[in-house]
């Protein structure tokens, strides 16, 4: 249970949960391979009610995993989006059944590089198919018909978490009713998959990669730390880095950094390593950068399909995923005269500022959820 | 935007004579644009008739007010936003005292023909007698109940009477299907752009 030190989370906690794991015989991932069997590991909040109509499936980004809110046994921290599950938040447990579930090619106990082999009872490492974003879609598909669920009240996700989100209109455009796509695009920029192509390199020259088939004992963790903190960079914004690091000196590793901003990077690379695998990082980033919707006439062509309504927000600040991606998924819905709601808030915090409080934000993503719309389709 | 004013002048809507003179004019199921659209509220009495309303905003506050009324609205500025939109795809495009505070109203109002079958334009009439008094008695810029602000804080970029604008319109060969006149009780109908403060235009390409 949340303790003192947790004030700051504790209201409207969904207070201790467990990561679950659901087996299915088999799943056909896009590119042919078949994975046998299929591991989701999810958890949940709230409550499914009678009609099975309260569901949001909530997709998370790149480095996070199926827990999204309350905590963990003795963690002091809470999941990634607490700040906006749970009961009497944004995504209302008392009203909402949140479902939120580890991507496959992830390595948080999805199935992927980490899961093992039948074959040879070895870990697939390198060795596992490339998953992409309709894969990582397809499977969450069968998680949420596990619970007899036909179509989501929303689906909510930043970053590649809307990537996925985007996913789900178009591949199953009546199984759900809203769609929240923050920080993210429908195809990624050369400038992303620049920065990706950076951290895949960084772990392809570790002198442990060994082609992917590492050993736990002898892992690429440099390779992957530097991947990480490259990653973290773009995360943030040059406005908040100024304002939390300046020039500063670090306060420890004096040896081997001579900025705060430099020990910051540093630790968060090192931490990223115990609880990450290099793999994984590789696979992900590659989903990410395969992902492709199109842009312009050719996006709003794939979404003429979608039945659901939309909001989409983005972030002055974000100079990964620069509000001028989410605007372009915008006017391709719009000209399909679909019910899209665009905004564009002014947090300083960057790409990360989906994860982090703000009133405007909770204020957005309480109220298009709970203005229920039953109206003509636009 | 025209939030600004409708907050100042604390006016019920729904009772305000232009407001009722658009509804009327839009049908149930018809599609509507409402360029700068404010806190929505012209947008919620319209979608509360059935009509598929959507809006631009620049302002965030007003963005979040709209999505709590659950209506539909795009953050940017019209003046470089309206490109996407393809030729008729809307019934009406709506600009309700919004004209006078874009950068190029000429270019909008043209984008507006092309996006719109129909466009509506409501702008306060410059040329109202207090406005045209209160310079030649005060030899100051007005401020009115339309236009409260100063000339170093106002949104407001560009002045126009009904005659200024019917003037356009013929210069442009702007079809007018029906123009109307008010103040913030009545409909104008002799002398409008004498003693009208708000003026509305119908036109189509």
């Amino acid at each position: 249970m949340p303790t003192s030190e947790q004030n700051e989370f504790s209201h409207g906690s969904v207070g201790v949960v467990q990561t679950q794991v659901v087996r299915f015989e088999s799943f056909t991932l896009e590119g042919g391979e078949t994975i046998t069997p299929l591991e989701i590991a999810y958890e949940t909040y709230g409550t499914l009610n009678e009609k099975k109509d309260n569901a949001i499936l909530v997709c998370h980004a790149l480095s996070g995993d199926a827990h999204a809110a309350g905590f963990h046994e003795g963690d002091k921290r809470p999941g990634y989006w607490d700040y906006y599950i749970g009961p009497g938040k944004a995504f209302d447990t008392n009203r909402y059944f949140i479902i939120s579930s580890n991507v496959i090619g992830g390595c948080k106990g999805s199935s992927g590089p980490l899961t093992i082999n039948g074959k040879n009872g070895k870990p697939f490492q390198s060795t596992f198919p490339f998953v992409s974003i309709g894969d990582m879609v397809g499977a969450q598909e069968k998680l949420i018909s596990s619970f007899g669920i036909h179509k989501l009240f929303a689906v909510a996700g930043g970053s590649m978490g809307g990537m996925q989100a985007l996913q789900w209109s178009v591949a199953y455009p009546d199984r759900l009713k809203n769609c929240i796509v923050m920080a993210s695009s429908s195809e990624h920029s050369a400038q992303q998959i620049a920065f990706n192509e950076v951290g895949r390199q960084a772990i392809l020259s570790d002198p442990n990669w060994n082609q992917g088939l590492y050993t736990q004992e002898n892992r690429p963790s440099k390779g992957l730390a530097l991947a990480r903190m490259m990653g973290h960079i773009t995360y943030l914004s040059d406005e908040m880095m100024r304002e939390k690091f300046g020039r500063k000196p670090p306060k420890g590793n004096i040896q081997s950094t001579d900025f705060a901003v430099g020990s910051y990077l540093i630790y968060q690379g090192e931490s990223f390593v115990d609880r990450f695998d290099a793999n994984s990082y590789i696979y992900v980033t590659k989903a990410l950068d395969h992902f492709s919707l199109g842009t312009g006439k050719e996006l709003t062509k794939v979404l003429s399909k979608v039945r659901c309504r939309f909001l989409v927000v983005a972030y002055t600040s974000d100079w990964l995923y620069p509000p001028y991606q989410s605007e372009e998924i915008v006017k391709s819905l719009e000209v399909n005269a679909v019910p899209v709601s665009f905004v564009e808030l002014n947090n300083p915090a960057g790409h990360d500022s989906f994860l982090l409080p703000s009133e405007q934000q909770d204020s957005i993503l309480r109220d298009f959820l709970s203005s229920t719309d039953e109206g003509v389709f636009l | 935007m025209n939030i600004h004013t409708n907050e100042a002048l604390g006016l019920d809507l729904k009772n305000r004579p232009d407001i009722s003179y658009i509804a009327n004019l839009i049908k149930p199921g018809e599609r509507v644009l409402d360029l700068g659209c404010g806190y929505g509220e012209l947008m919620l009495i319209l979608k509360n008739k059935g009509v598929r309303v959507q809006g631009i905003e620049k302002d965030d506050k007003c963005i979040i007010q709209c999505v709590k009324k659950s209506l539909y609205v795009h953050h940017g500025d019209i003046d470089d936003g309206l490109k996407h939109h393809l030729d008729h795809s809307f019934d009406f495009v709506i600009l309700n005292q919004t004209i006078q505070q874009t950068l190029n109203p000429g270019e909008i109002i043209k984008e507006c023909l092309r996006i719109g079958k129909q466009v509506i334009i409501v702008f306060p009439n410059f040329s109202h007698w207090q406005i045209r008094s209160s310079i030649l008695l005060s030899g100051k810029t007005p401020v009115t109940d339309l236009m409260p602000f100063h000339w170093y804080d106002t949104p407001n970029l560009h002045y126009l009477s009904g005659q200024d604008f019917e003037d356009f319109c013929d210069f442009e060969r702007i079809k007018v299907l029906h123009r109307a006149f008010f103040n913030r009780t009545r409909q104008i109908k002799l002398f409008p752009n004498l003693f009208a403060t708000l003026a509305l235009f119908v036109i189509r390409a």
